[in-house]
């Protein structure tokens, strides 16, 4: 549910004229709300950024998230972080 | 991999049958400036809350829409975490606030020069919501017009 809201605020946010992008933990949800960019973390619910005190890794999926404003939607994308450590 | 197939059954049949709602968000925004002179807020739904907010009501039926306005210099070890859902594991976000609402990490990215600057507020919301009309028609158009009073050029959101 929490995936729901997020692309749900996302898009809001984005139909007031702001660039979003957000973190999914759960391509299926975010397939189906289908917000304007998402950044997909192979991760448990619950660990969006990573792993808790991890600033570095938490910092690699910040700046991969933010890479997707670059790129031009419509359609919605979802992007792979890729591998973890 | 977080996989519906992961959560307890009855989580799963209940999401296997729940028919997800999409906002129209056409045509899109585009970044005007580069990321180092942009200003970017965070918005989550990890039921943040500060001391003095109360916290968010998991006896609603349906969730609760609300949102609680997180400052920028607000200390994320003084959060509360609210949230209803046993859908997740909480003990990364209780241990590192910054898991879910990176503030310390957009600071350091400031004072790097990678991006322009951090707004002055974000946004917490509990992402436990089954019925969203109100967050849908109330809470979240109000959050996104004070991102567009504080000039802000990007918003980075995070569910847990």
């Amino acid at each position: 549910m929490c995936h729901q809201s997020v692309g749900l605020i996302q898009s809001i946010i984005e139909k007031a004229g702001i660039p979003t992008t957000s973190i999914t933990l759960c391509r299926e949800i975010t397939e189906q709300v289908a917000p304007p960019r998402a950044l997909f973390v192979d991760l448990p619910f619950g660990y969006p950024l990573g792993a808790p005190n991890d600033a570095a890794l938490q910092t690699r999926i910040i700046l991969a998230a933010l890479a997707l404003l670059a790129e031009t939607v419509p359609p919605a994308i979802i992007r792979d972080f890729g591998a973890l450590p | 991999m977080a996989r519906l197939s992961d959560l307890k059954l009855a989580y799963q049949m209940f999401m296997k049958a729940y028919s997800y709602r999409r906002v129209d968000w056409l045509p899109g925004a585009r970044l005007s400036k580069p990321l180092r002179e942009a200003r970017v807020a965070l918005v989550t739904s990890a039921a943040y809350f500060k001391p003095d907010q109360p916290p968010f009501d998991a006896s609603i039926r349906g969730g609760d829409s609300s949102y609680r306005v997180l400052a920028l210099d607000t200390a994320l070890s003084s959060l509360g975490i609210a949230h209803r859902s046993d859908a997740f594991d909480a003990r990364g976000i209780a241990s590192d606030k910054n898991l879910a609402l990176p503030l310390d990490r957009l600071k350091s990215l400031v004072e790097q020069g990678v991006i322009g600057s951090a707004a002055p507020r974000h946004f917490s919301f509990m992402g436990s919501i089954s019925a969203p009309g109100r967050l849908i028609g109330t809470t979240a158009p109000e959050v996104a017009r004070m991102l567009v009073e504080d000039g802000v050029d990007a918003v980075l959101l995070t569910p847990v």
